[in-house]
């Protein structure tokens, strides 16, 4: 646990270190935001309808150059196989920087929100409920791309795999958010936020169980 | 490197076996009460359908043994058998595609089912991308059974996820939910596949052995640079 507090200090002391970089790929997925309104057409209802799969294509395609870069320091000057040298067990590394990884992701996804909000007229009050759908939904994007980022960062065209490995893997992530939250902007009349947020936890737990015990072998030389 | 006859035997008999089923279920089996001749082509969705996922079934196993065994013949076996089931998968969307056509009246529709394999295609289809782009043998070997495992394990909840968001498709078809009119067409041509596959898998199991063995081959030593003839006006 000590080992895993101290790779994660480090891991959000880079990331606060390169807080330029996240200010840039919120950017961007504002910028997806506002691009995706012109796919639709300027209908307000068709807008709103829409706010949640937009949100969370946005923040699906700001996550691939989060978690790209998410590796971009230890893969310069072999800086990985020193961390691998320490006495700490791999799998701390894994879940420090996944961690690190769903709390960018989620802070984006808070603050793509607000745009979402504005641009498509889709206000909730059950802004805690929403905020935790995030929270799950990135972790759920987070778990399997720290590992495929930790690949992709030692291969060629590491800026092409890392998406076509993550979007098909994360197809159920991306269909539950997207469901959790429109119910939650739409009204939830049959209970379902429930089963959609039930299938995220089995996702998180399926692939933060799995990616952290083959962590180590991605990583070995 | 073995150069059994195997494969070609195999391929042989599934040549065989195909021809006959198909020509049972085109010409002799009875056309289907409400779909009509359209349905014919169950007889070679279905089948495929079965192989693709035992193909990809025989991938995740050739998988952990990699991971397990670290061994080389796991590897080539596990891109043999990725190559042949996303092959068979792709040709599962297309032979769907055409029976929904004048079956549903679309091309394509978010059923579980469907959206599973395309899903899959997609998946284990980016792991030969991924092979693509890793020189190192042993790495692309770890990081490929890696990306197995967890696009394998993925894949009952995708189904699960779109069975949830939508649902069209009819149940499988097996030689238990078919009338016994259409059972040995279907049977013939999954057997027909069956061998196909296993001599696919074999032949490219070959190929991909003997490309391991030229990469991981020591470098063939320098020969000795040959001196440069001296200038007519330097001699003098």
């Amino acid at each position: 646990m000590t080992h895993l507090l101290a790779a994660l200090r480090k891991d959000f002391l880079l990331q606060w270190r390169t807080r330029a970089q996240a200010i840039a790929v919120y950017a961007f997925g504002a910028s997806a935001l506002l691009l995706f309104s012109f796919a639709v057409g300027p209908v307000a209802a068709t807008l709103r309808e829409h706010a949640a799969g937009f949100l969370w294509l946005g923040l699906l395609l700001s996550s691939t150059l989060t978690l790209a870069e998410s590796f971009h320091a230890e893969a310069e000057q072999h800086a990985l196989e020193g961390l691998l040298l320490l006495p700490v067990a791999p799998a701390a590394l894994y879940y420090a920087k996944a961690l690190a990884n769903a709390a960018a992701l989620s802070l984006m996804g808070a603050a793509l929100i607000p745009v979402m909000v504005i641009l498509y007229d889709a206000a909730t009050p059950r802004v805690p409920a929403l905020l935790g759908i995030v929270l799950l939904g990135s972790a759920g994007l987070s778990a399997p791309g720290t590992l495929y980022a930790a690949m992709t960062s030692q291969a060629r065209a590491r800026q092409t795999l890392l998406p076509l490995l993550l979007f098909p893997l994360v197809v159920p992530v991306l269909l539950a958010a997207v469901k959790a939250t429109s119910l939650i902007i739409h009204g939830d009349p049959m209970g379902q936020i429930r089963s959609w947020s039930l299938l995220l936890v089995c996702f998180n737990v399926i692939h933060w169980s799995l990616c952290g015990l083959l962590f180590e072998r991605v990583v070995e030389d | 490197m073995a150069t059994s006859k195997t494969p070609y035997a195999c391929i042989g008999l599934a040549v065989t076996l195909l021809v006959w089923g198909s020509v049972w279920g085109l010409f002799y089996a009875p056309a289907e009460t409400y779909m009509g001749d359209v349905q014919r082509i169950m007889y070679a969705h279905v089948p495929t359908a079965w192989n693709a996922m035992l193909a990809l079934s025989f991938a995740f196993l050739c998988a952990l043994m990699s991971l397990w065994r670290s061994e080389m013949a796991w590897d080539n076996r596990l891109e043999a058998a990725l190559e042949v089931g996303v092959v068979l998968s792709a040709l599962l969307c297309m032979q769907g595609a055409i029976w929904a056509k004048p079956t549903w009246g679309v091309w394509w529709d978010w059923d579980p089912r469907l959206t599973t394999t395309a899903v899959m295609v997609f998946a284990f289809g980016a792991i030969l991308a991924l092979r693509q782009f890793v020189e190192d043998p042993v790495k692309r070997a770890t990081w490929s059974a890696v990306a197995t495992v967890i696009a394998f394990a993925d894949v009952p909840i995708v189904y699960f996820s779109v069975r949830w968001w939508n649902s069209l498709h009819q149940l499988q078809s097996s030689p238990e939910t078919v009338s016994k009119a259409f059972h040995w067409p279907l049977r013939i041509n999954a057997f027909g596949i069956l061998f196909l596959m296993i001599g696919l898998i074999s032949l490219r199991t070959r190929v991909a052995a003997l490309r391991r063995e030229e990469e991981l081959a020591p470098p063939l030593p320098e020969t000795a640079p040959r001196r440069a003839p001296i200038a007519e006006g330097a001699r003098s």
